[in-house]
């Protein structure tokens, strides 16, 4: 995988490495960092179509093999779709983090986290590396 | 622990090379990955996987009265071991809580191998050296030996390649082997749930051995596989994890480990409070299986007609399951016979199928 396949220049991310997408509503995932980490993703656990969510919030859960994570939401809003694939097969999240992996879409209401442009994300990642 | 302390195993190169994730574990940077957990637990289901466990602690007790000195800190009979026999045992304190699991091998009638937990080396070491009786020496040689663990239906042709006689080793069974001028100790034991060997190496000899082990193997398919999958696999086999699954604060009897406890044989230490418990255990043991989705967690409230009565010791992904999640756990004793809990996951309510039983056992071969 590329650097540009891990941190997509056209999205933007939070410190707690979920990455969301502006369209006509806002699409959140997981990043390719995040899944990596975790390793084999085997759970996950999201809101329901109509959710409020806060920005910083939590939102879900995903677990792997070894451990799990919150998932934190980057915008306040409304759920507005819910990936059930993801739900139903959560390797999606480790396979395609920015596909078939997303998470939910929101419906922005005002509010956002402080968000990462994606070569600031990748200075954070490499520097959590070190 | 400060970073600092934390130390590189002798074969740690070659994890590096191996592209391993690393996490601080008993004093170690140890090897947690390679690739993914569920592909490194398969491959030690159906083929044949190494781990890297020099961190666990190889502490030698020598001299004439080894064998009685042992035996009165340990709850298992080391009286009937002969020479290149080992037992699985507990060694408890005066309440009969467990102060580790360990390994006994007789290598001779004066010299016994104890291969005890890394986190537990020290105390061990101390505890023993404070209890022990006898014309006897302490040695922890921990430092001086690798340990690899070759385990999976295809470990024993591997090592069959390297030390012929090594195939004829009953489980439970070790013996030394000449290997370039070393004397290595070959075991088979394991903690997979798998058949397969533990071979102890001095360090001098480890990277010729750990080379020599993967060429043996490399027709099979042998792989490295780390903590990660080292876990899931015991979970599987109902084999303990010392500090989750049993603490001081745990009795043989209550985690199942009665069949270790050898009350006729002698004075040890616990041996009173252990017969005192026998008339009466609080609590016992159970495997648990989440029977809706999520993961099971070590610390997760056990529920029964809606009252928590206990909490999981273990928890995680079951790969040879379906990556069904299972669990370790306490019940009350009169709770034993259930067959259904529940778990509080996050404020909410999933059912558990409860067994005795580990939820996999290898096919008889």
């Amino acid at each position: 995988m590329s650097d540009n396949e891990k941190v997509p220049t056209e999205l933007q991310y939070t410190r707690e490495h979920e990455w969301l997408r502006r369209g006509p509503t806002i699409t959140v995932g997981i990043t390719h960092y995040a899944q990596d980490q975790l390793g084999d993703i085997t759970y996950v656990e999201l809101p329901e179509v109509g959710d409020e969510v806060t920005a910083g919030g939590t939102f879900g859960v995903v677990e792997s093999v070894k451990t799990y994570s919150d998932l934190y939401a980057p915008v306040s809003g409304t759920v507005t779709e819910v990936n059930d694939a993801a739900v139903d097969d959560p390797s999606l999240l480790n396979s395609a983090p920015y596909g078939d992996g997303w998470l939910v879409k929101i419906e922005p209401t005002g509010g956002e986290s402080e968000l990462m442009q994606p070569e600031e994300y990748e200075s954070f990642v490499s520097e959590v590396n070190d | 622990m400060s970073e600092s302390e934390v130390r590189q195993l002798p074969l740690h190169r070659y994890h590096e090379e191996a592209g391993a994730r690393f996490a601080a574990f008993a004093g170690y940077e140890m090897p947690m990955r390679y690739s993914t957990i569920k592909a490194e637990h398969h491959t030690v289901r159906s083929g044949v996987g190494v781990f890297d466990v020099s961190h666990m602690g190889e502490v030698f007790v020598r001299g004439p009265e080894a064998v009685a000195a042992v035996n009165r800190l340990v709850t298992n009979n080391v009286g009937r071991l002969e020479d290149g026999q080992a037992l699985y045992t507990a060694m408890c304190n005066d309440e009969g809580g467990i102060v580790d699991d360990l390994i006994i091998y007789r290598l001779a009638s004066d010299e016994l191998l104890l291969c005890v937990n890394a986190a537990c080396r020290h105390t061990d070491v101390a505890w023993i050296r404070d209890r022990i009786e006898g014309d006897v020496r302490v040695e922890d040689e921990s430092d001086e030996w690798v340990q690899l663990a070759v385990q999976g239906p295809k470990a024993m042709g591997v090592v069959g390649r390297l030390f012929a006689a090594a195939c004829d080793l009953r489980p439970f069974t070790c013996a030394f082997y000449e290997f370039r001028g070393y004397r290595l100790l070959v075991a088979r034991t394991g903690y997979t749930g798998e058949d397969g060997v533990e071979i102890y190496a001095p360090v001098g000899t480890a990277d010729a051995i750990f080379e020599a082990v993967m060429e043996a193997g490399a027709d099979d398919g042998i792989a490295l596989i780390g903590l990660g999958a080292r876990d899931t696999l015991r979970l599987e086999a109902k084999l303990l994890l010392y500090g989750s699954d049993m603490t001081t604060a745990t009795t043989p009897l209550e985690a199942g480990l009665g069949w270790v406890v050898k009350f006729d044989v002698g004075d040890f230490i616990g041996r009173d409070a252990l017969l005192a418990q026998r008339e009466s255990v609080p609590r016992v043991l159970r495997c648990f299986k989440l029977e809706a989705r999520g993961v099971l967690r070590s610390h997760y409230p056990i529920v029964v007609d809606g009252e928590v009565v206990g909490e999981l010791t273990s928890g995680g992904i079951a790969p040879s399951l379906g990556d069904a999640s299972i669990g370790l756990g306490y019940l009350p004793s009169h709770l034993a016979d259930r067959e259904e809990a529940e778990v509080e996951i996050r404020g909410r309510r999933l059912p558990l199928s409860v067994q005795r039983k580990p939820f996999y056992r290898r096919a008889a071969t």
